[in-house]
């Protein structure tokens, strides 16, 4: 379809305004999070129904037009990366909340809704919405449901996935399905919501998205305890999880990323080689007692400096300390890379040691910000852009380190997703046969592979059923993929 | 096709002649009695199985502990059982970990009794007692704790699974936290061996809680039942299950409390603050939570059993509309139990009057599709299930359902029949 014709088509699907076509516009949506991948889509679309979403995929699907989703655009992988000659559909005017179900713990939404609003709509209820990535005030829930995004607190209370309880979704064929059973548990048949939150919306787009709802507990303990260095800070998480006690929250910051984050917001954090954020919640005497043994296994793990929250402002002092520690590097270094890996939460010690001495090798700093009751690293590798051949080798370092990760048996990604930056690593942790059978989910959801083609794995396959007389896929013909 | 003979030393040849035999009236799965049984004893024993079933063409169906054959229609075709008894290795546990790696095989006692000197467990409690990860995988199997830990889909982090013409594959990993590539632990779960078969699971595992209570109310009816329920999901007592027993005579609702000593106390106090309002509460005796506490297994007698699933602020209505339908028909008081937190009802008849029973089982369904929820057969005579299926409520979903099994089991090999759509 002609470029002209297509903008028309839309145009008549979502009127002038709905539609974003000329270049100096369409360079905005250029990349997500990610800087380093950048590719001008061939329009912009901005539904604002569930509707418009259909009838824009039939569309593509008809034409044979690629398609990205995209939310807030904060993805850290690449995942809603546009594609040459593709649209990009931008779900941020779909904005509603739908409906609100307390007595069964749920909400309906819009994928455009912001995370934070969900717990903003239900606070008064005394409810609210669990997975908090650190971009919860700008990320979408439609793009946390494609990334199945994590957060702090997701020690105790799961991620994404454990929240999301159903979907509505614009399969990549432009028919309408219903995934989960929302407000009902254990909907028949295989857990398609299970398959789709995480697919790096590879199989199609939720429109309306139910979510489970939890209640605010009744009594929440936040400590920050400075320790000497990582290896005291990492002894202290052991302790507390060898004692069958499950916090909230568990977050370490290595001094690097303390000097970012002192310069950045002054929190007032304590002269120390590693620092912890501890956070218990839940019935009242099970906290006291529980926080109890806490601050005494930091101070058995010679805890240099401890702070207890006095009260919700400190709690978010603390808090807002942790969550500015990516934006802080920009204090300390011109540029950075933000790493995601997980190891077992045993590797923490010799994986840190593995990165100090991987950072030496490379004459590059690195700052460590990491989930540690749940192994989820987030090395921050700091760079100058503008020193010749500095951001080839922070790059080539930051997979040196998510090497170091598989090699202590851990993954690629913990809440990032793999999108378009490290597709190139699948193979490091799956086989091609384990890939293949993965895409054979791809095949029955999308067989013609045009939702957010590219993405995910290193060589995509073709599904080998396209009907009619045999012609090349547009992608194949492109170097993209090869037949299955 | 070659003959039997030759089948059986081709079996043999993969797993060693221990390890096949020809199939007995007892290995019959809904009726229909397979060829063989085969017991192969590692993933690569499978695949090579599964191979010479593909050569074959033959219709397998996978067995773990055989406790759940009783779910699902009948296979449309059945040659050979693939058994996991002999994948009973725990491969790894990492207790500062949290985690466990283990063939299918493995016996869910057994693995808790194995992890329980590190006072950890798998959250996952079915009723069912001799149950393997593999079939508790397979069929979605979850007891009262789901409440507060979830079900496997919440529990499982890595998988291998072998498919139909034996290609090994791996999703996950073995930390908790991953989100490389497609979930297929997720897509495995409840899939009733109609996907390929499950060859090793990889578990978080939570710590073993240290004290537990059973606080009990007394209902008199399903609106107290109902709220009594909403009370304590809407509280911030955090409670591990809320369970109902709701015969003719005893109407339970049961909240499983379970804290550190130092905590039990005061959850105790206030799940009696709260329930009192709706009848007479009490803390169970060590006694009574063997019979009416919520992990216990309850005896199967019979011979219908409906899952009633639907949201768990409908309650009262489906205990209302359960108990009214079973009158109508002249049917007895149904034995009603159920994880009343979730949403999960079960209806359990003893009726020899299958004319009633279908008609229940419709019009459950029919209540259900206008009211949201779904009605299955966990358990029911073949006679029934050649009136009513085992499936309801496919929901506009079935289409994508069925591309799935088509892609993954093109030759429609794995369990036949079994699932809903016929799949």
């Amino acid at each position: 379809m002609e470029r002209s014709r297509l903008i028309r088509a839309m145009e008549d699907i979502l009127g002038n305004e709905g539609v974003i076509h000329e270049h100096e516009q369409l360079r905005t949506y250029e990349c997500d999070g990610l800087m380093n991948y950048r590719v001008i889509p061939d329009l912009v679309v901005l539904p604002e129904t569930g509707e418009h979403v259909q009838r824009i995929v039939r569309l593509c699907y008809d034409e044979g037009i690629p398609f990205v989703a995209r939310g807030s655009g904060t993805g850290l992988s690449g995942g809603a990366l546009p594609v040459k000659s593709g649209v990009l559909i931008v779900l941020s005017r779909m904005r509603k909340i739908l409906e609100v179900d307390i007595p069964n713990q749920r909400i309906v939404v819009e994928p455009g809704v912001i995370n934070i609003w969900v717990s903003q709509e239900v606070a008064d209820e005394g409810y609210y919405y669990a997975p908090d990535p650190a971009s919860q005030i700008v990320s979408s829930i439609g793009g946390n449901l494609a990334e199945n995004s994590g957060g702090v607190h997701c020690l105790k209370y799961g991620f994404t996935t454990n929240h999301v309880m159903g979907a509505e979704v614009v399969l990549p064929d432009g028919s309408v399905t219903h995934l989960g059973a929302g407000r009902v548990p254990d909907a028949p048949g295989y857990d398609l919501l299970g398959a789709f939150v995480g697919s790096e919306g590879t199989l199609g787009i939720a429109t309306k998205i139910t979510l489970r709802l939890v209640r605010t507990p009744e009594s929440v303990r936040t400590l920050l305890a400075g320790f000497e260095d990582t290896e005291g800070a990492g002894g202290a998480v052991s302790g507390i999880i060898g004692e069958g006690i499950v916090p909230a929250a568990i977050e370490m910051m290595d001094r690097l990323t303390m000097e970012a984050v002192e310069a950045a917001v002054h929190p007032g954090l304590p002269d120390a080689g590693a620092v912890l954020i501890i956070e218990l919640d839940g019935p009242g005497a099970e906290v006291e007692e529980q926080f109890g043994r806490v601050l005494e296994i930091c101070e058995e793990n010679e805890a240099t400096d401890i702070r207890i929250a006095e009260d919700d402002e400190e709690r978010a002092l603390f808090w807002k300390a942790r969550k500015a520690a990516f934006g802080a590097m920009g204090r300390i270094s011109n540029d950075y890379y933000v790493q995601d890996g997980v190891i077992p939460r045993t590797e923490l010690s010799a994986v840190l040691g593995r990165i100090s001495e991987l950072a030496e090798e490379y004459e590059l700093r690195v700052a460590n910000v990491f989930h540690a009751g749940d192994g989820n690293l987030h090395p921050l590798v700091l760079y100058n852009n503008a020193t010749e051949g500095e951001a080839e080798r922070a790059e080539k370092l930051a997979g040196e380190i998510v090497f170091a990760c598989l090699e202590h048996g851990g993954s690629l990604t913990g809440e990032h997703g793999i999108g378009e930056d490290k597709k190139k690593y699948m193979p490091k942790m799956f086989t091609d046969d384990d890939m293949n059978v993965m895409q054979l989910l791809r095949c029955a959801f999308d067989p013609h592979q045009i939702s957010n083609p590219g993405k995910i794995f290193p060589t995509p396959r073709l599904c080998g059923e396209r009907p009619g007389p045999f012609q090349m896929h547009p992608l194949q013909k492109a170097g993209i993929v090869e037949q299955f | 096709m070659q003959t039997q003979k030759g089948l059986t030393e081709d079996l043999r040849g993969i797993v060693g002649s221990d390890s096949v035999r020809e199939a007995t009236a007892e290995d019959a799965v809904e009726g229909v009695e397979p060829a063989f049984v085969v017991e192969p004893g590692s993933v690569e024993e499978i695949s090579d199985v599964m191979k010479l079933a593909a050569h074959e063409n033959l219709a397998v169906s996978p067995r773990g502990g055989g406790t759940k054959t009783h779910i699902g229609d009948p296979p449309r075709q059945l040659d050979l059982i693939v058994s996991t008894a002999r994948m009973n290795e725990i491969m790894e546990h990492t207790p500062g970990d949290q985690i466990f790696r283990a063939e299918a095989g493995v016996k869910l006692e057994d693995l808790q009794e194995q992890i329980s000197g590190s006072d950890q467990m798998l959250a996952l409690d079915p009723p069912e007692s001799g149950a393997t990860l593999g079939g508790i995988i397979a069929a979605n199997s979850s007891g009262p704790r789901r409440y507060k830990y979830g079900t496997v889909r919440d529990l499982i982090i890595g998988i291998t699974v072998v498919l139909h013409d034996g290609t090994v594959a791996k999703a996950g990993s073995k930390v908790v936290k991953n989100v490389a590539g497609y979930d297929l632990s997720k897509l495995f779960t409840g899939s009733l061996g109609t996907l390929g078969i499950i060859a090793t699971a990889n578990f978080r595992l939570h710590p073993r809680p240290e004290t537990a209570r059973t606080v009990a109310v007394e209902a008199a009816g399903p609106q107290q039942a109902q709220a009594a329920a909403q009370a304590i999901v809407h509280s911030q007592v955090e409670a591990t299950a809320v369970e109902l027993h709701y015969g003719e005579e005893e109407k339970l609702l049961t909240v499983l409390l379970e804290s550190i000593p130092g905590g039990i106390d005061a959850k105790t106090e206030a799940a009696h603050f709260l329930l009192k309002q709706f009848g007479e509460v009490r803390t169970l005796s060590d006694e009574e939570v063997d019979h009416l506490g919520p992990l216990t297994p309850p005896e199967v007698t019979d011979e219908i059993v409906l899952k009633i699933g639907a949201p768990p602020a409908d309650l009262a209505a489906v205990l209302e509309s359960v108990v009214d339908a079973a009158e109508r028909k002249g049917l007895a008081h149904p034995r009603i139990t159920g994880h009343a937190g979730t949403g999960v009802t079960f209806v359990g008849l003893s009726s020899e009057d299958e004319d009633a029973a279908a008609g229940f089982v419709e019009e459950m369904r029919e209540i259900r599709t206008r009211k949201g929820g779904n009605v299955t057969l966990q358990r029911a005579p073949l006679t029934l299930k050649q009136r009513v299926s085992t499936w309801d409520n496919e929901g506009d979903y079935l289409g994508l359902v069925r591309r799935v099994k088509e892609k993954f089991d093109p030759r429609g090999g794995m369990n036949p029949g079994r699932f809903l759509g016929g799949l």
